[in-house]
């Protein structure tokens, strides 16, 4: 029983990190209708901006990951202006070439820049524990559950209450009509990425005592896009929600499942889901506007 | 001065050329109707104004001020609404939250509570309805809503793109009612019409537009007392019986 919470926890825990990259990754799909291939390579960068700013420059650990998130937050806001902006109107072709364009391209610079090694990251959770009852979880695993949470609840009152957050749901409900009302399309759209990235970061830095940073930690991206579509492509709770289920089916999997499942645990999921349900777990059939 | 001029425009959307050198202005305070078939360009020289489509070539200026090209935003700031065709309206948000993102530029809250309001006695309908999502309103109610949350932030000059459209007459008298109102309060309106009757109306002005071009322009009433405008845009042939559509294409337009 305690090693079924025990992998309960765990599998939360990385969860919530395909959660977080999923729900930047959706984010930035219905605002600006680009689908980031790279998200998974954005969240890497993040890791390793953390590891510099903590690791090789000695910043407290969360004075690093304020530092990070910060250089997150500018990275993803130039992507927009420089990468994707000039793109405007020429098709969804050119996009996805570019965003894979760029997953390689994040990956080379990685490996230039920080080395082909992987890299541990101490944080202050490290090697510790809470004990509930009989139950003995990493507090690393805890820590990044209740950051989540935290981080999502702030994230849900920005969108609900900010005059920023309002104008991004709607940009992202209706462009043109955001244009007739008066809302900067430009700057929210790399305000949007900012925030995609931010996140992403976030989740990197997360998932770094876990995973080690590494260059390919990004593949985590491929883990991200099941989870956004298990919850119906489009739905920011559907992203929560699909990420968390993978990650929990993941770790079951490894106890109840013969080896090697775990790997593809979250692609039969989604299979099932979606021959049941086609339009994902949160999701609305699409209607074709006449 | 004209509170808006512009001076042979051309616009194109990829190899369509839409608009062929159009030159129009609007004085502070007037309606002025642009009048046209389908497919004439009226459209496009509303969302050339508003900075929805980037002009190749020609000025527009508000104000005095040469606003080519700039982003629609700014010029939400500057003053001017664009009520656009198809209303566009935010249908997942409230009718109230509509009005409120109509204000997204201004700040002064009090202020925009007020205009909230005034926006429910032009159309009490929209008081009613007002925790509805958007999309759940019927046509006539969206059109109501798009030029509410259009006035919401306080223009001076209003874009209107055929309010008319696809509403019952007791609608379109109560929308031209309100446009007349808005002008004495001293909002000065573009608006395009193919309900040319309603607009001649109102109007002050007018400018008829084919194929890319205006092809006439003259004070409203002088186009009413026209004898083509009133064949071809009023329905009302020289001896003043309806026209009969099959016969349209028979006579020839004066101005060709
Ligand atoms: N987005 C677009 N892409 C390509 N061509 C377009 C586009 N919008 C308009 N056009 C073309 O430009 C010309 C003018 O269109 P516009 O919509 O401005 O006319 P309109 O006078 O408003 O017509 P309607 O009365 O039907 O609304 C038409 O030939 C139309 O087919
Ligand atoms: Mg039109």
């Amino acid at each position: 029983m305690n090693e079924f919470f025990q992998q309960l926890i765990s599998g939360t825990a990385v969860g919530c990190v395909y959660a977080l990259v999923a729900l930047g990754f959706v984010l930035i799909y219905k605002a600006t209708d680009v689908v980031n291939f790279a998200h998974g390579e954005v969240m890497m960068i993040g890791a390793f901006l953390g590891l510099t700013f903590i690791d090789t420059l000695h910043f407290p650990y969360w004075l690093g990951v304020i530092a990070a998130v910060a250089c997150m937050t500018v990275f993803g806001a130039l992507l927009n202006r420089f990468l994707l902006r000039p793109l405007a109107g020429q098709g969804i072709l050119s996009v996805i070439v570019v965003t894979l364009g760029l997953s390689i391209l994040l990956r080379a610079f990685a490996s230039v820049m920080w080395g082909p090694e992987t890299f541990p990251l101490e944080t202050p959770f490290s090697r510790k524990v809470v004990r509930i009852a009989d139950l003995v979880l990493s507090q690393e695993h805890v820590a990044i559950i209740v950051l989540t949470v935290l981080l999502v609840a702030a994230l849900y009152a920005f969108f609900r209450y900010s005059r920023l957050g309002i104008a991004m749901q709607a940009t992202s409900e209706n462009q043109l009509a955001a244009y007739y009302v008066g809302i900067p399309v430009n700057r929210v759209h790399s305000m949007i990425w900012a925030l995609g990235a931010a996140i992403a970061g976030i989740a990197g830095i997360m998932l770094a005592p876990i995973s080690f940073v590494q260059v390919n930690m990004g593949y985590v991206g491929l883990k991200a896009f099941p989870a956004a579509v298990l919850g119906g492509f489009g739905s920011i709770p559907g992203a929560i929600v699909g990420g968390i289920i993978i990650g929990v089916v993941e770790s079951m999997a490894v106890l109840y499942l013969p080896e090697g499942f775990n790997n593809v645990a979250a692609y039969l999921l989604l299979l099932i889901v979606l021959m049941v349900r086609p339009q994902g777990l949160f999701g609305v059939q699409t209607k074709r506007r006449v | 001065m004209a509170l808006l001029e512009i001076a042979n425009v051309e616009a194109s959307y990829g190899a369509v050329q839409a608009l062929r050198g159009i030159t129009l202005k609007v004085e502070a305070g007037a309606i002025v109707a642009l009048l046209g078939a389908n497919g004439a360009g009226k459209t496009s020289v509303l969302k050339t104004i508003s900075g929805i489509v980037d002009p190749r070539r020609g000025s527009v200026r508000f104000d005095g001020k040469d606003i080519t090209g700039m982003e629609p935003d700014r010029l939400v700031g500057l003053g001017m609404s664009h009520v656009p065709e198809g209303r566009e309206i935010f249908r997942l948000r409230t009718v109230h939250e509509n009005l409120i993102l109509g204000a997204y530029r201004r700040n002064d809250s009090a202020a925009i509570a007020s205009d909230i309001e005034r926006m429910y006695s032009y159309f009490p309908i929209l008081r009613e309805r007002q925790r509805q999502r958007a999309g759940l309103l019927s046509g006539g109610q969206q059109q109501m809503l798009a030029i509410s949350r259009a006035l919401m932030a306080r223009p001076r000059l209003i874009l209107l793109d055929e309010p008319s459209l696809g509403l019952a007459p007791l609608l379109v008298k109560e929308i031209f009612g309100i446009i007349r109102r808005l002008r004495d309060e001293g909002i000065t309106i573009l608006v395009v019409e193919q309900n040319a009757n309603m607009a001649l109306d109102v109007a002050d002005y007018g400018y008829i537009m084919e194929v890319g071009r205006i092809v006439l322009e003259d004070s409203a009433e002088a186009l009413r007392n026209n004898p083509t405008v009133r064949e071809f845009y009023l329905g009302i042939s020289q001896e003043g019986t309806e026209t009969q559509a099959g016969q349209r294409w028979k006579r020839k337009k004066q101005w060709r």
